[in-house]
């Protein structure tokens, strides 16, 4: 009985042993942990990239930003993914310099439900603020109506919708507000996860949007990828030049645009409320985490020359599913981050 | 007797199967309470007795998630145990013999069908008919009650029970039409030959010997209404408060941990979810030491009025 057992075991362990030789040969696995939010064009580029270098194979697990983190400073994946910069006291934990790497920038849009109201309704940054807040709790409240004269607006209570679930989309959404409303800072804060003051909540896009499809008054935020996927309507917002912009691929991108003189070296920022006059304000960017000092040459080239490629041909398969392609003089910058990690 | 060495081995190697059971429910709840120590250390009892959760301060009370879960299932057996015995009834003891089977087999495809699904039906089709049917019809007649007050949402507390109601329906049905049908027939025979009616002899005949019986199958739903996750956290309202009214959005533990762990970055955020799940389990696990006394004490009464 053992004998066999012990056989059985040998066996087993001597063919994957071969298995894994045979394939190792040929094709090098590079493991990725993180955000789903851009997980649409990551397994675009991981499988458009197989025709530039089919000597790599990806395999991505789409668990969520805090997830990413974690492995990556567990080490038991070549590269993370987060919605959120890592904090300093993240970057302490971590044993070696992890470098942030923006890949592409997204927008949250506010969707609503006014079946009576045929325009795009269009919103000030304090009115945003005040309706999560729920101080302003009325559709027809005197400070909507005057963002938006000659809209028929109705004396309905507002419902507000938000994520239940931690997600990216909350903290670029919380982090707009906290950078425009400082109640909103000192009380509520931003965070992939919020105490909210008001309203229901959703869980994922599909939920918020659900909640908001479904019932009449409620205003929600969802990524604009599914808002214009689903038909959701969605509201022009005042950004910090004072104009109402429409959220879209290209008002996002300026977002970006609007940052570059500020960003910071690490490339850890936050595109909230950016200078330009053609920016939509509530816009976020989303990052790859690697290693500074790649352990493994071989690994550490191809992840390098991955993102080389993901940062710039790459860009082109962003617009077509709604995200944000980087400007080019961002890519410069990025291109110039990627060509100090060692090995 | 003499044991071969084959019967040794599996007798061994069924108690050792036995055993990991036990082991791995042990193994479970100490690393739950390792990896809740810090929020523990932290917030003490107060984490039991306090409402509020937020995540960005990192103050912790898990009170709104205990009642949210409790309340829920509270209401989803309210609503299922007597839709439930009904078809069991129905089904072992009054409905003609051809539909019998067809029946019982429909109503355990919906045990069949997956919780995300009822959750989606939830939000597009259940919800948006309370809203505008059955909330306005109950805050009119019977908002006296403080449980039917407030403002109609379609998501919140009720719908999260009724879901979860129908959710159970299948698992106590069928399970207490097997427990009826086991009674013998004899009983039956002797209750109708007593002269009693058709009720009466479901009532003397068959509910009072089936009672363990059917506590056992109510036991099993209510083991699925407190875990249940995705189908409440589609409908709950996801809101951490506690409120009278049924049409108020709420939270369950379940649905809480579901819902962040994902994203829980900070030591103390992801110690303070596990210590849900720990609350959860010692819930789970009280309720079901409660309800095994029960069906004790049930049956011992039972047992005694059938002279056995």
């Amino acid at each position: 009985m053992k004998r066999i057992l012990l056989g059985c075991m040998t066996g087993i362990l001597a063919l994957s042993l071969a298995a894994g030789a045979a394939l190792a040969g040929k094709l090098l696995l590079i493991n990725g942990a993180g955000a789903t939010f851009p997980y649409p064009l990551y397994s675009k580029w991981f499988y458009e990239y197989t025709k530039v270098d089919p000597t790599v194979n990806f395999n991505y697990q789409s668990i969520g930003s805090g997830g990413g983190i974690k492995q990556i400073t567990a080490q038991t994946v070549d590269f993370g993914a987060s919605d959120g910069a890592l904090t300093d006291e993240q970057l302490k934990t971590a044993p070696g310099e992890l470098l942030h790497i923006p890949m592409t920038a997204g927008a949250v849009v506010i969707t609503y439900n006014l079946p009576q109201v045929s325009q795009n309704l269009k919103f000030s940054p304090d009115v945003i603020a005040d309706i999560f807040l729920g101080k302003i709790s009325r559709w027809n409240d005197p400070r909507i109506a005057q963002d938006n004269p000659g809209v028929d607006l109705p004396a309905e209570n507002i419902i507000v919708a938000h994520r239940s679930d931690g997600s990216g989309t909350t903290n670029i959404f919380t982090d707009y507000l906290s950078s425009v409303s400082a109640v909103w800072k000192s009380e509520v804060g931003k965070g992939t996860s919020v105490n909210w003051p008001v309203g229901l909540g959703g869980k994922g896009n599909e939920g918020v949007a659900g909640l908001v499809k479904q019932t009449e008054g409620a205003i929600g935020y969802v990524e604009l990828a599914y808002a214009v996927k689903n038909g959701l309507p969605y509201a022009d917002v005042r950004n910090k030049s004072g104009n109402f912009v429409t959220p879209s691929i290209e008002s996002t991108t300026a977002a970006v645009n609007g940052k570059i003189d500020s960003m910071p070296s690490d490339f850890r920022v936050s595109l909230v409320n950016p200078d330009g006059a053609d920016a939509y304000p509530i816009a976020g960017v989303t990052w790859i985490l690697v290693y500074k000092h790649q352990p493994d040459k071989v690994r550490g080239e191809k992840i390098v020359k991955f993102l080389y490629w993901a940062v710039s041909d790459g860009q082109r398969y962003a617009a077509d599913l709604l995200y944000a392609p980087l400007p080019q003089s961002m890519v410069k910058k990025i291109e110039k981050r990627l060509g100090e990690i060692t090995y | 007797m003499k044991l071969t060495l084959a019967d040794r081995g599996f007798r061994r190697a069924a108690t050792v199967l036995a055993l990991s059971v036990v082991a791995l429910t042990f193994l479970l709840a100490c690393s739950m309470v390792v990896n809740a120590m810090p929020s523990i250390q932290k917030f003490g009892w107060r984490f039991l007795s306090t409402s509020t959760w937020d995540p960005v301060k990192e103050v912790f009370g898990a009170l709104p998630f205990i009642y949210g879960t409790i309340v829920s299932s509270i209401l989803a057996l309210a609503i299922a145990v007597p839709v439930s015995l009904g078809i069991a009834i129905y089904l072992a003891e009054l409905a003609p013999f051809w539909i019998r089977q067809p029946l019982s087999f429909l109503i355990e495809l919906l045990a069949a069908i997956p919780s995300v699904v009822y959750g989606l039906w939830g939000i597009f089709v259940l919800a948006p008919f309370l809203r505008y049917a059955i909330q306005p019809f109950l805050s009119r007649h019977l908002g006296f009650l403080p449980l039917f007050q407030g403002a109609f949402y379609g998501v919140g507390m009720l719908t999260a029970g009724i879901i979860l109601s129908i959710m159970i329906i299948p698992t106590i049905s069928s399970v207490s039409r097997e427990v009826f049908l086991a009674v013998p027939f004899a009983q039956r025979e002797a209750a109708l030959g007593l002269g009693a009616t058709p009720w009466e002899t479901i009532r003397l005949g068959v509910l009072g010997s089936a009672r363990s019986g059917v506590l056992g199958a109510i036991m099993l739903g209510l083991g699925r209404a407190l875990g249940e996750t995705m189908a409440v956290t589609m409908v709950i309202g996801n809101r951490p408060q506690i409120a009278a009214s049924l049409f108020a959005p709420a939270y369950t533990m379940a649905s809480v941990i579901a819902n962040e762990f994902t994203e829980a970055t900070s030591d103390l955020y992801l110690s303070a979810l596990i210590e849900i799940g720990l609350i959860l389990f010692f819930v789970t696990l009280i309720l079901n030491i409660a309800a095994q006394a029960l069906i004790w004490k049930v049956s011992g009464k039972a047992g005694r009025g059938r002279g056995a």
